[in-house]
């Protein structure tokens, strides 16, 4: 067998065994993940505030003839009908570029930070440091697609019940708006949980990440787009930031910013996919320089 | 094939296949340095096959910046630190290595177990194996209990578990009889005796100089980030020397003096210590009775580890203002 043979299996061995380690990784983030109560309590949270915003209110002002904040200005037929199954691809992404992606933007901050200061990670990175970190992101990821999922069916069951209750013609969305709607909750999810694992694998700190993490998120981001308005230099570069790229790509999705909080028409639908999908790489890179080179303390 | 190649492919995660060699860690001009300060400063450590090793210092000598270097967790300023004949934190040595290191770091909302089988599904181990680490140290039954309802000696019990998943052959141990009764600390004790009779290699790092001293085969005295010594205990303790106590000490001093030298003796509370090997103490009892010394007891004198632990880091630290 030729040197070249035997390199070539070898790097194959060793590219199944990296694939394989990984995966055991993810099976033990995974499994430490779901005994976490911290963990529901974040997922929970997501998914009475969607149900909350994007059902209750719209259903309640609809019925009751009032307007709530997010509801103001509403036609009633078009409340009603943002309740109905054909507008589950609406209510699926119109949480995620605020407070769901601040949600998720708090669980990838606890899924990296509390290993340190707990200590798990000095004990999980004494057989190796890239591979954990890996499996753990993996986990984030796959714990990021269960929560689009079980919202999609939350969506359908309560949409299908309003639907019955008001007697209104079942009109399913089609399954390319739906997959759609999926996709872009699924990235500004993955954006917001990657750039919050980053942030807590910088500061090795939970607490602080997510600190910084909400006030920007929440505060800082709409404040510059407020100051925007008035400086071109300030406007340009809020086109750049990861909330007016999220709430962009919503945008594009429902059809603009409807008044929704967080959801803007500021940059095009392709330019914020490439922008949201810029941060989740920068995020994981980061994650991944700074899990290789620093010192575990 | 390669070497490298057999053990991706074909050797079960816990241990990678000997290198042939004794030396199962060898660091050579080790150095860590924070800043101007160095915190390890040119360590040549040797840990062999088998052994178990004591590993001493003063708080912030350097020894638990050491160890980190030899799992990997902290990159070197210069020098080089190889375990099984590899570099430190290699897939091929963190295979074979396991710790326990600054206290054990767990997930406290899950059982013991569950931390333990956690640790086992990021290394390929099965829960068996699991259960086995958890009977060796005795937490069985509580093995389902919440971490966080852990009592600090089984917190570092459960420590000691999580360094022996997958029967490593290099075992880390950092104080690991650190808030156990003196019961428990007698199993860990014999615990690590037994792991380097089946072949084990165990670097302890303890405070418990008496623990050392019992069943440690070689030590390494760090002070100010130096190794200032390297040897067996036997050695390092030295040969016995004669202990003499008699009246009026100024004779006996005086004696001492010229049978051992001017350096060869010190004095201890009532008592001469004369650097002399303890079968020339008919000749020494000649001399001071000639001189009309009143002897009360004359015999061999064996130094302990604390005593040769607290002449070498205190003549390696510097005073203040010195």
């Amino acid at each position: 067998m030729s040197a070249s043979t035997l390199r070539s299996h070898s790097d194959s061995d060793s590219l199944v065994l990296r694939h394989n380690t990984v995966a055991r990784s993810l099976r033990a983030e995974l499994y430490r993940l779901r005994a976490w109560p911290a963990m529901w309590a974040t997922v929970g949270t997501w998914f009475l505030l969607a149900m909350v915003f994007g059902y209750v209110f719209p259903y309640v002002s609809y019925t009751t003839g009032t307007a709530g904040f997010s509801t103001e200005g509403e036609p009633t037929e078009a409340l009603l009908r943002s309740v109905l199954p054909e507008s589950i691809p609406d209510v699926l992404v119109q949480g995620t570029p605020l407070f769901g992606g601040a949600l998720v933007l708090v669980l990838g901050a606890l899924i990296a930070g509390n290993g340190y200061s707990w200590g798990t990670w000095k004990t999980v990175f004494t057989h190796g440091r890239l591979r954990p970190t890996i499996g753990a992101l993996l986990a984030l990821a796959v714990i990021v697609a269960a929560m689009v999922v079980v919202t999609a069916v939350l969506c359908t069951i309560v949409s299908v019940s309003l639907a019955a209750i008001e007697s209104q013609p079942l009109t399913m969305p089609s399954a390319d708006a739906l997959l759609r709607s999926a996709g872009t909750a699924y990235l500004v999810f993955m954006m917001w949980g990657t750039i919050g694992f980053a942030l807590c694998t910088y500061a090795r700190s939970a607490a602080l990440s997510v600190g910084l993490g909400l006030v920007w998120t929440l505060v800082v981001e709409n404040l510059l787009r407020g100051v925007g308005s008035a400086l071109q230099l300030v406007e340009d570069v809020t086109a750049f930031l990861p909330g007016t790229a999220a709430g962009s790509l919503v945008g594009a999705v429902t059809g603009g910013g409807d008044g929704t909080p967080g959801v803007v028409d500021v940059i095009s639908g392709p330019r914020a996919l490439i922008t949201v999908t810029a941060y989740i790489v920068v995020a994981v890179v980061t994650t991944g320089v700074l899990v290789r080179s620093r010192d575990v303390n | 094939m390669t070497e490298d190649t057999r053990i991706t492919t074909t050797d079960p995660p816990g241990r990678v296949p000997s290198t042939g060699t004794d030396t199962v860690v060898e660091t050579s001009a080790l150095t860590k340095r924070y800043g101007d300060r160095a915190a390890v400063d040119a360590v040549d450590m040797t840990v062999r096959r088998g052994e178990i090793y004591g590993f001493l210092g003063p708080n912030g000598a350097g020894k638990t910046t050491t160890l980190r270097m030899i799992l990997g967790l902290i990159r070197p300023t210069s020098g080089t630190v190889r375990v099984l004949g590899r570099p430190a934190g290699s897939r091929e040595a963190s295979a074979s290595t396991g710790a326990l290191i600054e206290g054990p770091g767990f997930f406290p909302y899950l059982s013991g177990r569950a931390n333990l089988r956690t640790l086992a599904r990021h290394r390929g181990l099965s829960d068996r194996s699991v259960e086995e680490v958890l009977a060796r140290v005795g937490l069985v039954d509580r093995g389902g209990d919440a971490y966080k309802s852990y009592s600090l000696g089984m917190k570092q019990r459960l420590g000691v578990a999580a360094a022996l998943l997958g029967d490593p052959e290099l075992i880390v141990l950092d104080e690991p009889t650190n808030g156990l009764d003196p019961s428990g600390m007698a199993d860990m004790r014999a615990l690590i005796v037994e792991l380097a009779r089946s072949g084990h290699t165990v670097i302890l790092s303890s405070h418990l100089l008496g623990e050392v001293q019992e069943i440690c085969d070689r030590v390494g005295v760090i002070a100010n980030g130096r190794l200032v010594r390297e040897s067996t205990v036997s050695t390092l303790l030295g040969d016995a020397v004669l202990k003499v106590r008699g009246t009026p000490v100024h004779r006996v001093v005086s004696i001492a003096s010229d049978l051992a030298g001017e350096n060869g003796f010190e004095i201890d509370g009532d008592s001469v210590l004369l650097d002399l090997p303890p079968d020339r103490a008919p000749e020494v009892v000649r001399a001071l009775v000639a001189e009309d010394v009143d002897v009360s007891s004359i015999g061999p004198a064996e130094r302990t580890l604390e005593d040769v632990f607290f002449e070498m880091t205190t003549a390696s630290t510097p005073m203040k203002g010195a």
